[in-house]
């Protein structure tokens, strides 16, 4: 379970190769498939001068770990989530939150959460997508709200992430410090078992 | 109060003789599937607090149970009538990890999937708009002439509603002879039906705010934000065809329940072009191994749906089945400006504004 | 001789028998007729659940248009409601408030379990927020099964169940 690494993942190529016809929906910048082994992808270059922007501020504390087609990934460790929000927020005009999405990694003691962040202001941004990724310790007994597992809120920063934290919260029992309003959302009121998304909780018969 | 001593989660409320505490939904047919805890004083609005999760099925959790096809079914319950759009996103982070490649004429005919079903989301939207308002004939001329359409679907996909159309790799059965020539009759005449429509003044949603709250979707372009993925972020077919998209800048229920109006109006041109450029023949599906395998990646992939941006995101860890799967969907993410539009409103605008949200509670549910 | 018998003693006896008498003589024709005005006039409650409330929604349209068989579209308050049309997937959240929707109901009432969802899970089968069907919170009627049930099978449905009141005794 290894993380993705900073370059785009390489897919295996498709099994039934079809006659494909050229991608015309895709920009010219695709690479002509010409070597059937690793065909390297350019990284897009408006992509990783953001990507590069970002590092420069935060060396050492933000580590990209990709740079795809509209698609940024970013990881920064809890301590400095927010001054990285706020950096995206004010100096590149990432203006609100499409998602948050918690992802839980029992091997690795951490539940991740991926902030997607996007731009209505900056046209230039309007196809990019950058996903803020930080990683909250996770406990085998959860007791959410008064264990550890603990972020700090980007509500302050962007403030659509209101309810996609209060979703995270019941669903992966990550407690969003500073939240204004950490109430069940979707679950039922006397809904007492794990929080549904963590990988321990199994779903009946499966 | 000691607020401290009981778990996040829970709360006692606090009484107050002036403020009246009024549940409405989830038995009320200006709800749908939801309770809105509304504060008045008087006819007016102190505070809402919506009260999502009603149909909370766990979808998400689900899908980690299932391969990439076998999630095609459930992953399109959340919106039935606008099937195609809600599973677009997710077929084409399927395609992306999986390295498939859409044929040709499949991304057409998805366009005009896609685009059909918008017209028939929007249908229905308005029509229960109309129950929302009291008004009838709201109600059944948008209702009556979406089965024109349903008609057009039930052709291409064999199923009204559910149509479990898009795979990972194309559509799962190409369109049955003549199809184009009945489209387009049909598409003219909804056309020239929809120009008939011809409601509301409520909730105003200034631009900033439209942003600082993230909404999208119809309720961002009603507030002046020339925001649409089909010409943002062209997916598919829909960077060789010419979309133009409503934006309004008043940024009332008016304007909110208009903009999906007009988009009928730009699906019946963007069905039109596509059946136009579309290659009239070739394959329409790439074969897939039996239970393919992503590899250690993610991805999040978007589309303009009948209620905005639409977003998944996959996580993929070498396993036939996705990891994590999370619809971010255009119903929850328009659900955050409800507590702050319905502020200062008149009880009895509540409707109104909260239908106009472009809201369907299956969806943000999940 | 009737003088004979209608002595003070007995005459709550003979009273009660000749009630019995009339009972039987009035009581078809009269269920019937009270059957028959109910059947006809069925208004379900405005509670959806789940997405097959839009086929629910589909039927009440002019196309299909069940206010033909006498369902009328369901606009009324609950009081006035004499059928449940459970519209799909019911979750732990909801049944509860279900329950009370029903309970608030006047009698005779009737649930009509529409799609797979309400019927076993449906597709929701090993979810953990969705019932294995409504059975355990609700006597059903008749039911509808598809993934949404068209809206002809609704309306089948809804004829089913027309059919089984004309059989029921009225109370
Ligand atoms: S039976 Fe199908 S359409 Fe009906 S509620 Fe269930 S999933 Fe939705």
């Amino acid at each position: 379970m290894s993380e993705p690494e900073t370059n785009p993942v390489e897919q295996p190529a498709s099994p039934a190769t079809p006659s494909s016809t050229p991608p015309a929906a895709k920009p010219a910048t695709t690479p002509p498939p010409a070597a059937k082994p690793v065909p390297v992808k350019e990284i897009p270059p408006f992509e990783k001068s953001i990507a590069d922007k970002v590092e420069a501020e935060f060396s050492g504390k933000v580590k990209v770990e990709f740079v795809k087609e509209n698609r940024i990934r970013i990881k920064t460790s809890k301590e400095d989530v927010v001054q990285v929000a706020k950096f995206l927020r004010d100096e590149m005009h990432y203006d609100h939150a499409e998602s948050v999405s918690g992802v839980d990694y029992p091997a690795e003691k951490e539940i991740e959460v991926v902030y997607h962040l996007g731009s209505y202001t900056d046209p230039q941004l309007a196809n990019q997508v950058l996903a803020l990724a930080t990683r909250a310790p996770r406990e085998e007994n959860p007791n959410p709200g008064f264990d550890s597992t603990r972020l700090p809120s980007l509500r302050d920063v962007f403030y659509s992430v209101e309810f996609h934290e209060r979703e995270c919260f019941e669903m992966l029992g990550v407690f969003f410090e500073g939240h204004p309003d950490n109430r069940r959302l979707l679950l039922p009121e006397d809904w007492a078992d794990l929080p549904p998304l963590r990988k321990d909780f199994r779903n009946k018969g499966r | 109060m000691s607020s401290t001593s009981l778990p996040p989660g829970l709360q006692i409320e606090k009484v107050d003789e002036r403020i009246m505490t009024l549940n409405v939904g989830p038995q009320h047919p200006g709800s749908g599937h939801m309770r809105i805890i509304v504060k008045i004083d008087g006819d007016y609005i102190v505070s809402a607090d919506p009260d999502p999760g009603y149909v909370h099925r766990g979808e998400e959790k689900m899908a980690e149970y299932r391969n990439y096809i076998l999630n095609i079914p459930h992953l399109e319950r959340p919106v039935i009538h606008d099937s195609c759009n809600v599973l677009y996103p997710y077929c084409l982070g399927a395609e992306e990890l999986l390295g498939l490649e859409v044929p040709e004429r499949a991304k057409y005919l998805r366009v005009i999937a896609s685009e059909l079903n918008r017209c028939v989301y929007i249908q229905y939207w308005l029509a229960i708009y109309g129950i929302f308002l009291g008004h009838s004939t709201m109600f059944m001329w948008p209702a009556g002439d979406r089965e024109l359409l349903i008609d057009m679907l039930e052709k291409m996909t064999g199923a009204r509603v559910t149509h479990s159309y898009f795979v990972p790799g194309g559509i799962r059965n190409d369109v049955p002879a003549n199809f184009e020539d009945m489209l387009l009759k049909r598409v003219n005449y909804f056309e020239k039906r929809i120009k008939e429509y011809a409601a509301v003044f409520a909730g105003k949603l200034s631009r900033e705010d439209a942003i600082r709250l993230g909404t999208t979707g119809s309720t961002l372009r009603a507030s002046g934000v020339n925001f649409d993925l089909r010409v943002k972020e062209p997916y598919d077919a829909y960077g060789e065809l010419d979309v133009n998209v409503p934006v309004l800048k008043e940024g009332d229920s008016y304007a909110r329940s208009k903009i999906p109006w007009l988009d009928m109006l730009e699906s019946c041109n963007i069905i039109r072009q596509a059946v136009q450029k579309m290659p009239k023949s070739g394959s329409v599906r790439v074969k897939l191994k039996p239970n393919p395998k992503g590899g250690n990646d993610e991805v999040y992939k978007r589309v303009e749906s009948g209620r905005g941006s639409l977003g998944c995101y996959i996580v993929s860890r070498n396993t036939p089945e996705p990891y994590r799967l999370k619809l971010s969907v255009g119903s929850f993410r328009n659900l955050i400006c409800l507590p702050y539009l319905l502020k200062g409103e008149k009880l009895g605008n509540m409707p109104a504004v909260y239908w106009s949200l472009n809201y369907w509670p299956v969806e943000a549910d999940r | 001789m009737l003088k004979d018998l209608l002595t003070p003693q007995n005459a709550n006896v003979f009273v009660g028998k000749l009630g019995d008498v009339l009972v039987k003589a009035v009581d078809q024709p009269l269920g019937y007729a009270i059957n028959w005005s109910r059947l006809w006039s069925l208004w379900p409650v405005h509670i959806e659940t789940a997405c097959c409330s839009v086929e629910f929604g589909a039927a009440s349209g002019p196309r299909y248009d069940v206010e033909r068989f006498g369902i009328i579209e369901a606009f009324g308050s609950l009081r006035q409601c004499d059928l449940v049309v459970v519209q799909g997937t019911i979750t732990r959240k909801m049944a509860p408030r279900l329950r009370l929707v029903y309970d608030q109901m006047p009698e005779p009432k009737y649930v009509i379990a529409m799609g797979a969802c309400a019927i076993t899970g449906g597709l929701y089968f090993d979810s953990y927020n969705v019932l294995p069907g409504i059975d355990g919170i609700l006597p059903v009627d008749v039911y509808v099964p598809g993934c949404p049930p068209r809206p002809e099978t609704l309306i089948q449905g809804c004829m089913l169940l027309q059919e089984k009141i004309k059989r029921l005794k009225a109370r």
